[in-house]
């Protein structure tokens, strides 16, 4: 059989988040129990979760979260960092060993930031360069694996119920002021540990809940830019449109929204003249990266979460809110059971993105 | 009398119990294959000159008549086919180049037909365009390389000029000249109701169809025919031809009995003169030639228009297209093997070029390779026959597809592949008066939107079960493709996974 | 109301409408039948000269001589239509000679006329010229001015 990355597989899910705008610790528990509730909606074949700010001890290191194949594996891939990067800080990413959570790879964690010279010598800016290394690593070096490679927040994910495997992680250990989790339905396949979700590219990560039917047109337009779909599921193709938009092009979350879940022409037809110049301009643009087909995602990113629909919204997700948290998920129980008591509670419309930022990074995020 | 060799190919069955001898066949055969004998009371025929196209079928107003191939035929041979020897025959007669007209008809694969499309099921859902919105417009051109933004923040527009097309097909260039004046007035109003574009071919526009400006191509081909500064800057986009799929590396040749006082006057050429286009343009004989044109048509149109260059599939096509990408360039068009002429050398018609989806496959794989995909847009054509090819063309990687021989056949053409005679007993490849008037445009310009219309409905039925609903999702989405019967070259080439798979 | 149209500029001169205002008429149910070795007697007619060509049939006129000079009453103006009653008619041809476009014809049996009616006596529906035509060079078309339009335009 094939795996992930050699075939296409499509698949369902569920989603959760959560932010705290005023930065309070949350802990990982929390989005567990929030993750536990939606169990049928995963069929134990990937589960995952991704925190922010999480690593305080090292809040400007790159934090590498690999799967390793094999010792070999392992050896070459640090040879090829130790050329790039200066590791601050290398250890396996501690687990609690369970029966549910079974053939598991080797997992190692790597504070890094990149060689002054090298860098240099490169002519890139600094997040390119990771990039550049991790797209290298993933698609040159047989069974290594970066998983999550931002700064200040880790991505943790195998298969498995995403319960078991919040527990294999030992996430009760972690706190960060944002959480987003997945539990995954693939229809096809054995799984993979390094196909559950999220899916991440330096600070970005997705979890993503649908199958999209613009899939082949978004790959190989993006694939134009650097990038190299190894897995070719939805949730990578999304995380590197959004990075190739939000990064490589500048745009801002509002404006990468209306390229991924553009309004219908009929719909701008109807906006004041501005906005619908702008929203032509972007759907003209960036036609290539629109995305049709079932999706509801949330994008994790440094300071802060924003959920997104489809412009049909044919996926459910909800939003609610209590005091200076904000939840995201596809089932209002995900939400209630880890704050029963919301201020509010609301299905935002397709296309409609809700985006929430730490109180602290109001300004330094570009919305 | 020397020997004619050749045995009539098709054969006038009338049925005299059904003839009512009104005589319509007579009246409407320009090429003078019936008659009506007084002595015998019934009406008779000439099967010599009969070119098949149903003129007469149609018009018979009880049925009375219908075309059958000739049952005649040579002692059989593999190797030298009836249609070979035929061949052989015309030309130990006449001594010339054998001309034939429209698309080549040779059955080489057509890849189309061995393209299956994909539909939702369970995983994701099919969208319904009846009760859902559904995309087809499509914008042609160019994507800004990087994103500017003025003192207050906001995106500035830096698109470079476009085509706007409320669905993705335009007609594509045939000249006034090669085809009538009704056959243009057809094409133009049709395009203007259906927000598309028509393309003007080398024959320059008539002054009567500048107001159709907005949804016309005017096009530039080596002849420069009708070409002038307000020529350039009448249309919505400026067409240069390199080559036609019909007649690769060949240049063209409107007989001086065609350029009527209206044709030489719109052609800006003498009357009567023959109006002969060259095999290449003589100001391009390389590629950075190729660069100075365009960028001295976007001089001469203020940079206002898309620039759309045209050429024939043939081998070596993606380095071409890559070449014309960095020309430049806004939209790249694309002609395959079996596009439509008015009359091509019939040794090269059928033996020169590629199908345009091969071609089609290995442009847009290798502009996506070099990083080039976005700098243009791809439209091609070539014998798109249906929405079903459209949709497999688009989601191959073309941006729109060009029709020209389905546009024909919506206008009444069919097919009987005479156009080089000029006795067109359809109106449409004729300069003749009687003729050209058979064509009234208030019927002919609503069958080609009736047409198009039609598969834009189809086009929609199709990217809704695919749970697409825009049709820039389904662009270069070979996913949706799968090969049947292909082999894994081909299979290669066209980028997508086989039946089953 | 809607009258019959011709337009010259596409009338082809094939003659189609000739024989199915003929067919239409002859209250045949087939064609064949109805016109095969049968002479032809249309209510319009083919003009032709010198590359051009057009239909003619009845005009409807809003003051028909016709009407006016026949002896009988067998010709009369209903809803806009002139027609004619064949148990009045008699024969005498007086409408014929006084007709201005030419467009009335003895009938088959010699005894009466025979004019266009618009297909409102047959089966046809809208008149049979005007759906035979192949290039719509025959049309029905309601182009009067009303009388307010008139008074406006005056």
């Amino acid at each position: 059989m094939l795996r992930e990355g050699e075939i296409r597989i499509p698949s369902g899910c569920a989603i959760s988040g959560v932010i705290s705008k005023s930065g309070t610790p949350i802990n990982g528990r929390e989005m567990i129990k929030s993750i536990a509730t939606m169990h049928d909606r995963s069929n134990g074949l990937g589960g995952g979760f991704a925190g922010y700010g999480i690593y305080p001890q090292y809040p400007d290191l790159y934090a590498f979260h690999v799967f390793y194949d094999s010792n070999a594996a392992r050896e070459e891939c640090e040879r090829f960092l130790d050329k790039r990067f200066d590791i601050i800080n290398l250890s396996k990413i501690p687990v609690r060993k369970s029966d549910k959570i079974t053939s598991e790879p080797l997992i190692w964690r790597y504070f890094v930031e990149p060689l002054k010279t090298r860098l240099k010598d490169s002519k890139l800016d600094e997040k390119e360069y990771v990039s550049r290394c991790v797209i290298s690593i993933n698609s040159n070096i047989e069974g290594a694996y970066v998983f999550s490679c931002g700064k200040n927040m880790g991505v943790f994910k195998a298969l498995g119920y995403p319960e078991d495997v919040g527990e294999y992680f030992r996430l009760d250990e972690y706190e960060g002021y944002a959480w987003t989790a997945h539990g995954r339905y693939p229809t096809n396949t054995p799984g993979w540990w390094g196909g559950a979700h999220p899916f991440a590219m330096l600070d970005y990560s997705i979890v993503h809940n649908g199958e999209i039917s613009s899939y082949d047109a978004n790959r190989r337009n993006i694939e134009m830019y650097g990038y190299k779909c190894n897995l070719q599921t939805d949730t990578e193709v999304i995380t590197y449109i959004i990075d190739f938009l939000l990064r490589k092009k500048g745009l801002s979350l509002t404006e990468a929204a209306k390229v991924i879940a553009a309004p219908f022409w009929s719909t701008i037809d109807h906006m004041d003249e501005e906005q619908a110049a702008q929203a032509r301009y972007l759907r003209a643009a960036f036609s290539n990266l629109l995305i049709t087909g079932p999706f509801s995602i949330i994008l994790g990113f440094e300071g802060g979460l924003m959920a997104l629909n489809d412009r049909l919204k044919l996926r459910s997700m909800v939003i609610g809110e209590k005091d200076d948290k904000v939840y995201m998920a596809s089932e209002e129980c995900a939400i209630r059971v880890i704050e029963p008591h919301l201020d509010r509670i609301w299905s935002p419309k397709g296309g409609e993105p809700v985006i929430v930022t730490l109180d602290s990074y109001k300004d330094k995020v570009f919305i | 009398m020397a020997i004619d060799y050749l045995y009539p190919e098709y054969e006038i069955v009338r049925d005299y119990d059904k003839c009512i001898a009104c005589r319509v066949c007579e009246r409407q055969c320009s090429n003078e294959a019936h008659w009506y004998d007084d002595g015998k009371g019934k009406m008779l025929c000439d099967n010599a000159k009969c070119v098949d196209c149903h003129r007469c079928v149609s018009l018979c107003p009880t049925h009375a008549l219908k075309i059958v191939k000739s049952g005649h035929t040579f002692k059989e041979n593999a190797n030298w086919t009836g249609k070979t020897i035929t061949e052989i025959y015309r030309q130990a007669n006449s001594g010339g180049v054998l001309l034939s007209s429209m698309g080549n008809p040779e059955p080489f694969p057509v890849y189309w037909d061995k393209i299956l499309l994909n539909a939702s099921q369970v995983t994701n859902p099919s969208i319904d365009p009846l009760r859902e919105p559904m995309e087809t417009v499509t914008y042609l051109g160019k994507k800004p390389a990087k994103i500017e933004r003025d003192e207050n923040g906001r995106i500035k527009n830096n698109l470079s000029p476009t085509l706007k097309l409320s669905t993705p097909v335009m007609f594509s260039a045939m000249s006034y000249g090669s085809i009538s004046y009704n056959a243009h007035e057809s094409l133009a109003r049709a395009a203007s109701e259906l927000g598309i574009c028509y393309n003007t071919g080398e024959g320059g526009l008539h002054e009567d169809f500048y107001k159709y400006g907005p949804n016309t191509i005017v096009q530039v081909a080596s002849g420069r025919f009708g070409v002038s500064k307000d020529y350039l800057n009448a249309g919505a986009a400026i067409e240069i031809k390199i080559g036609q799929g019909a007649k690769p590396g060949i240049g063209g040749h409107l007989p001086g009995i065609k350029v009527s006082e209206d044709i030489s006057k719109t052609r800006m050429i003498p009357k009567g003169s023959d109006a002969i286009s060259p095999a290449p343009h003589h100001d391009i004989y390389s590629i950075e030639d190729l660069r100075q044109l365009v960028y001295s048509i976007k001089e001469a149109s203020d940079y206002k228009k898309p620039v759309i260059v045209k050429i024939a599939a043939v081998h070596n096509v993606a380095a071409i297209a890559s070449g014309i990408a960095r020309s430049g360039a806004d939209i790249i068009a694309i002609d395959g093997f079996r596009g439509g002429t008015g009359a091509a050398p019939t040794r090269i018609r059928d033996s020169v070029g590629i199908p345009i989806e091969l071609a089609l496959a290995s442009v847009d794989s290798r502009l996506r390779e070099e990083g080039i995909r976005d700098d243009v847009g791809i439209v091609v054509g070539g014998s798109v026959r249906s929405a079903a090819d459209l949709v497999k063309a688009i989601a191959l990687g073309a941006d729109a597809c060009y029709i020209a021989t389905a546009a024909c056949l919506a206008m009444g053409c069919h097919l009987c592949r005479s156009c080089q005679a000029g006795k067109c007993n359809w109106g449409i490849a004729t300069q003749r008066p009687d003729l050209v008037k058979r064509l009234n445009p208030d019927i002919g310009y609503k069958r080609l939107v009736n047409l198009v219309h039609a598969w834009d409905h189809e086009v929609k039925e199709i990217m809704g079960g695919m749970g697409i609903n825009s049709i820039e999702a389904l662009r270069g989405n070979r996913l949706m493709l799968r090969g049947i019967g292909l082999s894994s070259t081909e299979l290669d080439i066209l980028g997508i996974k086989h039946a089953g798979q | 109301m809607k009258r019959v149209y011709v337009n010259e500029k596409w009338c082809l001169g094939c003659h189609l409408c000739e024989y199915y205002c003929t067919f239409a008429n002859s209250g045949v149910s087939s064609m064949v039948n109805a016109l095969k070795d049968k002479p032809l007697r249309p209510r319009i007619r083919v003009e032709e000269h010198d590359g051009i060509s057009f239909a003619v049939s009845c005009r409807h006129c809003k003051e028909p001589l016709c009407v006016k000079g026949c002896i009988t009453g067998a010709l009369s103006v209903k809803n806009g239509v002139i027609t004619v009653d064949s148990n009045k008619c008699v024969g005498c041809y007086t409408c014929i000679l006084s007709c201005p476009y030419g467009c009335i014809s003895p009938d088959d049996s010699g005894h009466a006329i025979s004019k266009c009616e618009l297909c409102t006596k047959n089966a046809c529906g809208e008149p049979a010229c005007v759906k035979g035509c192949p290039n719509q060079a025959i049309v029905y078309e309601d182009r009067d001015v009303t009388d307010t339009n008139k008074e406006a335009a005056v």
